[in-house]
């Protein structure tokens, strides 16, 4: 968006504050926003970098001491589990993948969501009509049936379940997004862009997207925890990621069956998991309301 | 005046209004055979109340809606696209009334100001743009300084100088002015007017100017073309229609202008009475029957054509040369 602005910098020109940089500043007074990305960063850091630091590995098993609690002497600080793997170095490697999952799956669901949701809403007519109808049939798909029909047909696999929650969630995004098109296709500055007879998907590229991106990232900021929990969900039902490999989700899962005789296995991963999902939901509301102060 | 620069012949716009799968969609005539031509440094005030067309016949003008029946040249070419581009679109221009929401709040001055020679002139170069651009911005009254600055950082009069440079960077010989001061505050209008009317001067501009501050329209026209209900209800220069106007309806218009001043107000003039008729559901006759204070049977049965009364040409079948002269008085 910048390039044209500044090759046209002639003279010295004055710094503009666009609505990103406006938006930023407010997200920054709110402490509740800040600290929620404080602690997510750190939680992304220890979770990339802190198994390097474990003397264990994520599928070894330590005989000696099985379904220890924590004990820092050992170097197992958050405790073992049933079969004497570190559930440091598991949560942090679940955590990987939850976030991943999390990540990549947004990511797919975003740019299909926008893609797919902007060309509906702006060509609007038939072609809005049958686009949107093409979404409500894939609405109407259960989702688990869909899981465990990939499953079936592709066997068991870390991708398919970021295609599966992919698939799944653009169809949200799409609505939200054609939603927003629809409203801001009325707007004057896109007619004077049709006046200019700019083509359409500049238009869309230009002229809808950027401001439609508001919405989008708040919607991003909720959907992240929303499919890890999925993920979580998919795991708990034993269609999520495989064993030795593990996530929150699969973690948690574990830690269940042993809650009352070793309840460390159930604590640190789920703590890990309900800290992220509410960082990310503090983080959607600082920047909803950083994105839209009319909204507050 | 020379030859029509912009000349429109007979224009109708329709648009289909779904009712349902079985049945059939209704038609809306928005603009039902309007005329007018427009030469070059000429400004043509087109008034009247909301809902009468005015900004249809601009968006038609530009290409953006289809034509159900009519002809618009300029410079003696058809403005027909057939299934290619509207060629036309670098030499009609346009001005939007709401100033900020005509300027996208995600992009600096500088991309909007460019926009029209990327997409119209892309064979230029980025260092002859950027002059462009910054000439252009000085021109309507900006600082080359602002071009990084956003839209949401200007006051109502300098976004709508912004927009008057989006227009004018591509050279257009036309442009469409879409209410261009009515969301701005009196003191801005009068600035902006003047730029407009100095820009015009300096580049040979015609102006189709649309308003409905008939104060406005009288100061920047040459000539003014009023409409009611889609269609052309009086055309004149505008000095003539301020002294005589002839139409039941302009004077209606003319009478609801307020007086600034008590002791001329008491004039026994009626104001239009009612609301204005649905496109959808047009009165038989002439469209203005159902609110003329002087309607007679006539009116109902038969739709005025257009006719020459002096200098002005009038729909109205009680208007004839007498009567010019009772209007004058009136």
């Amino acid at each position: 968006m910048s390039t044209a602005a500044e090759t046209i910098t002639g003279a010295p020109a004055e710094k503009g504050r666009s609505l990103w940089i406006d938006a930023g500043l407010r997200l920054k007074r709110n402490r509740a926003a800040v600290t929620a990305a404080v602690i997510l960063a750190f939680m992304t850091v220890l979770v990339v970098v802190g198994p390097w630091f474990s003397p264990y590995e994520y599928d070894f098993t330590d005989w000696d001491r099985i379904l220890i609690p924590p004990d820092i002497a050992s170097g197992h600080l958050f405790g073992t589990d049933g079969i004497g793997r570190d559930i440091f170095v598991r949560t942090l490697f679940g955590g990987r993948i939850s976030l991943v999952v999390g990540l990549v799956a947004t990511i797919v669901s975003l740019v299909i969501g926008i893609a797919y949701g902007a060309t509906a809403g702006y060509l609007g007519g038939r072609v809005d009509h049958i686009m949107m109808r093409i979404v409500d049939i894939l609405y109407a798909m259960p989702f688990m049936f869909f899981v465990i029909l990939l499953m079936v047909l592709f066997g068991r696999n870390i991708v398919l379940i970021f295609v599966a929650i992919g698939a799944i969630n653009w169809l949200d995004m799409a609505r939200i997004v054609r939603g927003q098109t629809l409203s801001l296709k009325r707007k004057e500055f896109v007619e004077a862009a049709e006046a200019l007879g700019v083509r359409p998907f500049r238009i869309i590229r230009r002229h809808i997207v950027p401001n439609l991106l508001g919405v989008v990232v708040v919607y991003v900021t909720l959907t992240i925890p929303q499919v890890i929990l999925v993920e979580s969900f998919l795991s708990f039902l034993g269609l999520g990621v495989q064993e030795p490999m593990t996530s929150w989700g699969a973690l948690v899962n574990e830690g269940a069956q042993e809650m009352e005789s070793a309840p460390w296995t159930l604590v640190f991963p789920a703590v890990f998991l309900a800290t992220t999902l509410f960082c990310f939901n503090f983080i959607g509301d600082g920047l909803r309301d950083a994105l839209d102060p009319k909204d507050r | 005046m020379n030859a029509p620069l912009l000349s429109v012949r007979d224009v109708a716009v329709e648009f289909r209004i779904p009712e349902g799968v079985f049945r059939r969609s209704r038609v809306l005539r928005a603009v039902d055979g309007v005329s007018f031509d427009l030469a070059r440094g000429e400004t043509l005030g087109v008034v009247g109340e909301s809902g009468c067309g005015k900004s249809t016949l601009a968006r038609a003008i530009l290409g953006l809606v289809p034509l159900a029946r009519g002809i618009m040249t300029l410079d003696g070419q058809s403005l027909d696209s057939g299934n290619g581009e509207r060629w036309w679109r670098k030499d009609i221009q346009v001005i939007f009334q709401d100033p900020l929401a005509s300027l996208n709040p995600r992009m600096t001055v500088g991309e909007i100001v460019a926009e029209p020679l990327e997409t119209l002139m892309p064979e230029l170069s980025r260092r002859e743009m950027e002059t462009r651009v910054i000439s252009m911005m000085e021109r309507v009254g900006l600082s080359s300084t602002q071009v990084n600055r956003y839209p949401h950082e200007f006051s109502g009069g300098q976004c709508q100088r912004i927009g008057i440079a989006r227009a004018l960077v591509s050279e257009p010989r036309v442009v469409l002015c879409d209410e261009p001061v009515s969301a701005l505050d009196v003191s801005i209008q009068a600035q902006i007017v003047n730029l407009l009317t100095d820009l015009q001067k300096e580049m040979g501009l015609a102006l189709l100017f649309i308003a409905h501050d008939l104060a406005v329209v009288r100061h920047i026209s040459h000539r003014v073309m009023v409409m009611y209900l889609g269609q052309v209800a009086e055309t004149t220069d505008a000095d003539t229609l301020y002294r005589r106007p002839l139409h039941p309806y302009t004077r209606a218009l003319m009478a609801a202008v307020p007086v600034p001043d008590p002791g001329r107000r008491a004039r026994d003039v009626e104001i239009v009475r009612g609301d204005v008729p649905s496109l959808l559901a047009p009165p038989s006759g002439c469209p203005f029957r159902t609110r003329c204070p002087l309607a007679v049977a006539r009116c109902a049965a038969e739709a005025p054509a257009l006719r020459m009364v002096g200098k002005t040409a009038v729909a109205c079948h009680l208007v004839d040369g007498a009567d010019a002269g009772s209007a004058a008085s009136a």
